[in-house]
């Protein structure tokens, strides 16, 4: 099969591509990137896309836009292995893969509805991140979110 | 060892020597605490913001307080003050640390102590935290086994309620720096998490666990008795069938070891009979008094004192 045949989906002339997401996971990445229904640019998503080291993968793109540190950080909570592709003029002008913070303030929900955190006072959520499987911790009360997470970001 | 206006959150932000230091002030200052006066403290004001029900922590701490020549601001009754206005713990925290010296709080939302230290520009101290934390507690439940036993090579059965109790939780940690033998006991439905225990065998306790509480009474130094709540059982009869396989009785300790002590954080409610209160074993009024020593060495040291 030719490469062409193989193309599911057009090159993209500037944007992001976010590849390698874990499968299952693109409809979160694109609720992390706020694409709802009245998004106004092209945005493309494949899922279980076949992947020789992943066994399946989740695929976005998502044109004219560049990612800003807060969602490359919720991505890589629930796709750590994700990758970005910088696109620009057709050119990959960057790639790399996201990185897990080792802590993560105002984006994600304690799940103890008892934690100070999800109460009325001035406090922003924080937790400790920790790698292989991803564990959050919340440092007021030191419920961890190992499971969902995605169910659980602000 | 630096202390001063430090923060006191939770039993894991104390190495061993740590703990040993407030032991080892606590123990200068208990001839005080047994009703010597002192102005090691004059001048000195610890506020006691309780926004739920305490009596010994909140006693004894003003005890500590008034001992050493201190004074203490009390916030009194909830509905006496601007919290039903809405006030938030963190303007309150704001405003009180202004009119102290330190403040010892008790707050029904976990992490609220770690909140307040945020917001706070005196030291807070965590008289309990929800479900959380409870370091104080813990501090004088060492100090009674230290004084009344040994904390080298412990055998100590911890008792009753393992899944949601904060004070286990605290004080078996403190007690895995100290290589301590642990055996838990409670009925199935109330037995420590897993990821708990696992984190003491990582720092070094032996623990095994049980759900019959004779089968382990005549081999151990301390047992630690804890209240298992009725909310806890759905059922009213298994609640019941409970509560009377986890009580001591005088008949109990027929067989034990002659220096074996028996603690309760109190209050109790079934889990020790009124029989035992006259035996050798007994301890749970001592470890009671102990909050005081505590609570003056933890005092001193947070404002800074030399004693």
């Amino acid at each position: 099969m030719s490469a062409e045949k193989e193309l599911r989906v057009r090159p993209i002339r500037d944007g992001t591509v976010i590849d390698r997401i874990l499968a299952g996971q693109a409809m979160n990445v694109l609720k992390i990137l706020g694409v709802k229904g009245a998004y106004s640019d092209v945005v493309t998503m494949a899922m279980n896309v076949p992947s020789k080291e992943l066994g399946q993968k989740d695929i976005v793109k998502i044109e004219n836009r560049e990612l800003e540190e807060k969602e490359l950080d919720k991505i890589s909570l629930i796709s750590p292995g994700a990758t970005i592709n910088i696109i620009r003029d057709f050119e990959v002008a960057d790639k790399y893969q996201v990185e897990l913070p080792e802590m993560v303030e105002g984006m994600v929900k304690c799940i103890n509805p008892n934690c100070i955190s999800n109460t009325k006072e001035p406090v922003i959520s924080k937790f400790e991140v920790k790698k292989d499987p991803v564990q959050l911790r919340c440092i007021y009360c030191e419920n961890i979110i190992m499971e969902n997470i995605a169910e659980h970001l602000l | 060892m630096r202390f001063e206006r430090r923060h006191i959150i939770s039993m894991k932000d104390f190495t061993r020597d740590e703990m040993d230091y407030i032991l080892d002030r606590a123990t200068k200052l208990e001839p005080l605490a047994r009703g010597g006066r002192s102005d090691l403290l004059a001048g000195k004001i610890l506020a006691l913001l309780f926004y739920e029900p305490s009596t010994r922590t909140r006693m004894s701490f003003e005890t500590a307080m008034l001992r050493l020549g201190g004074g203490v601001l009390n916030l009194g009754s909830k509905e006496a003050t601007s919290i039903v206005k809405g006030e938030t713990l963190a303007d309150m925290i704001r405003v009180v640390s202004t009119y102290s010296d330190a403040i010892v709080q008790r707050h029904p939302s976990e992490g609220s102590a770690l909140m307040a230290a945020e917001f706070s520009s005196v030291p807070i101290i965590n008289g309990g935290d929800g479900a959380g934390h409870h370091p104080t507690q813990t501090l004088l439940d060492l100090y009674t086994i230290r004084k009344e036993s040994h904390l080298d090579n412990l055998d100590i059965a911890i008792v009753g309620d393992l899944k949601y109790g904060r004070t286990v939780h605290s004080l078996t940690y403190a007690l895995s720096l100290y290589g301590a033998n642990i055996t838990l006991v409670s009925p199935p439905q109330l037995k420590m998490p897993d990821q708990i225990k696992a984190d003491l065998k990582a720092r070094g306790a032996r623990v095994r666990e049980t759900e019959n509480l004779e089968e382990i009474l005549d081999n151990i130094d301390v047992l630690y008795m804890t209240r298992i709540q009725k909310e806890r059982f759905p059922d009213p009869t298994e609640y019941k069938k409970m509560a009377g396989a986890y009580k001591i009785t005088i008949e109990h300790l027929e067989n034990v070891r002659d220096s074996m002590i028996i603690m309760h954080p109190l209050p109790r409610v079934y889990e020790i009979d009124s029989s035992v209160d006259t035996s050798s074993h007994a301890r749970y009024f001592e470890q009671s008094f102990y909050g005081v020593p505590i609570r003056m060495a933890l005092l001193t040291i947070v404002m800074g004192v030399e004693v």
